[in-house]
């Protein structure tokens, strides 16, 4: 008979789904946001009239950046808060060092359990550098932000600068997303859903 | 005892502890909505799912932002060469009168909660402390610009109507159906100007002509074009359907200063 491991956390469970629903509403409503003036930019401006860095080959659609902008708010705060609780009991309950941080991932776990180098660096990217970029760059497009800490935009370039980073940072969040979403139906969808749902996984006969 | 009365008690006890945090949970909720209303810090258009990220960020901003902290400002050199517009100037009789005779019988007026109702021309503005300002104008759809902005302050002008103390917003009405509302924070912030010039010229009608605001720490929907009116109040239920703006009635943030 099969034994049951167990795999992930109750709050890597819970936070993973907080993180995974905010995250999609993030990309609609940011894409609605996006053709709204699909358009990118270097420095602190940009407009129609003027060169872009990036001219994206699709429509200009407006009448969408209301909704989009009221769920992309809504999205950020579910993350910015899950994600806050995610990295308070990762830290506390060791799961970054004992999981993720590469040196010392080998021993605390059984083989099949253990994230490879490539998981490893992927969600170590995404919790550590990806995320907090997008957080910053998003804030750094708030003109009230941008009054009390001007240093954050200044640093990433200027506010159009800010918004093209922001773009390029959710661009490889979906690549990601994809190769995340890719790599779960190859392992096996059924045990790895199974996993992060209710926690255990049914461990293969040795 | 057996084991199932055992449970039973168990779970009962689990209903009881939920339900007392439920209870407790939905009280401090209770108590922290009527702090957060009295210290101002719940936007107009609070209502459904959205209200709550809404409020977040005005509540988050409020207490993290400085009320007087100073929006980005940038050399003359930065001022951009084109400076687009959304939307055409209004089409009513009245305005194209007021645009046809250079605006020299246009009013301003300011009412409400003010000791001395007023009205202001061209020409009283422009005697008020004259306030430049080169910022930037970041419209709700991506695009920017910088401009250099000329007029009063919106704080010099309220001076002089004298606001009384209870007044908690400054609503705004132009020569067409758009309406606005400003807290007092960011009516009496140092930036906020009645501005009458647009890089050294006076603005032009697609600008907002003869006078518009510039609230140069929210997006460019706020920075509201074709003054005629505003007035002072302590409470926005009044107007339209009390989310504070007509950009909010169409589903568009009362704060925009995102």
């Amino acid at each position: 008979m099969a034994r049951m491991a167990s795999r992930h956390s109750a709050t890597v469970r819970i936070t993973h789904w907080l993180i995974a629903a905010s995250a999609l509403g993030l990309f609609v409503s940011g894409g609605a946001i996006l053709v709204a003036h699909p358009r990118l930019y270097w420095g602190e401006t940009g407009t129609l009239g003027v060169p872009a860095l990036l001219d994206l080959p699709i429509p200009f659609v407006y009448g969408h950046s209301g909704w989009g902008r009221h769920l992309h708010f809504l999205c950020a705060w579910v993350l910015v808060t899950t994600g806050a609780v995610y990295f308070a009991a990762g830290v506390a309950s060791r799961h970054f060092v004992d999981d993720l941080l590469p040196a010392k991932a080998a021993g605390a776990r059984p083989p099949l359990e253990r994230y490879n180098a490539a998981q490893r660096i992927a969600y170590l990217g995404v919790i550590f550098v990806l995320l907090p970029l997008m957080a910053a760059t998003g804030l750094a497009m708030s003109p009230a932000i941008g009054s009390a800490w001007p240093a954050l935009v200044e640093t990433l370039g200027g506010h159009q600068s800010a918004r093209t980073i922001h773009f390029a940072g959710a661009s490889l969040l979906f690549f990601f997303l994809a190769g995340h979403v890719g790599m779960l139906v190859a392992s096996g969808f059924g045990p790895r859903m199974r996993a992060m749902v209710i926690g255990r996984h049914e461990r293969q006969a040795r | 005892m057996s084991a199932g009365d055992s449970k039973r008690i168990l779970t009962t006890r689990r209903a009881l502890v939920a339900g007392g945090l439920a209870a407790a949970g939905a009280a401090a909720l209770g108590a922290a909505a009527r702090v957060a209303g009295r210290r101002g810090l719940i936007p107009p258009d609070y209502g459904g799912v959205y209200g709550v990220g809404e409020t977040l960020t005005y509540a988050a901003q409020r207490l993290l932002v400085r009320g007087a902290s100073l929006a980005r400002e940038f050399p003359p050199e930065a001022v951009s060469k084109v400076a687009p517009v959304n939307g055409d100037p209004p089409q009513s009789d009245e305005y194209l009168r007021l645009l046809e005779g250079g605006f020299v019988d246009w009013r301003l007026a300011v009412d409400g909660l003010v000791a001395r109702p007023s009205s202001f021309s061209l020409e009283d503005l422009r005697r008020l402390p004259v306030r430049s300002q080169i910022t930037a104008l970041a419209c709700e759809e991506g695009w920017s610009y910088i401009a250099e902005w000329t007029g009063a302050a919106l704080s010099d002008v309220l001076a002089v109507a004298g606001v009384l103390p209870q007044a908690r917003y400054v609503v705004f009405f132009p020569y067409d159906e758009w309406w606005d509302s400003l807290d007092m924070q960011d009516a009496l912030h140092p930036q906020t100007l009645v501005a009458y010039g647009m890089n050294k010229t006076p603005l032009s009608a697609e600008h907002g002509a003869p006078v518009r605001l510039r609230v140069p720490r929210q997006l460019g929907y706020k920075s509201f074009k074709y003054l005629a009116r505003m007035t002072l109040t302590d409470r926005l239920d009044r107007f339209g359907t009390g989310q504070g703006s007509a950009a909010a009635e169409s589903g568009y943030s009362w704060y925009a200063g995102i």
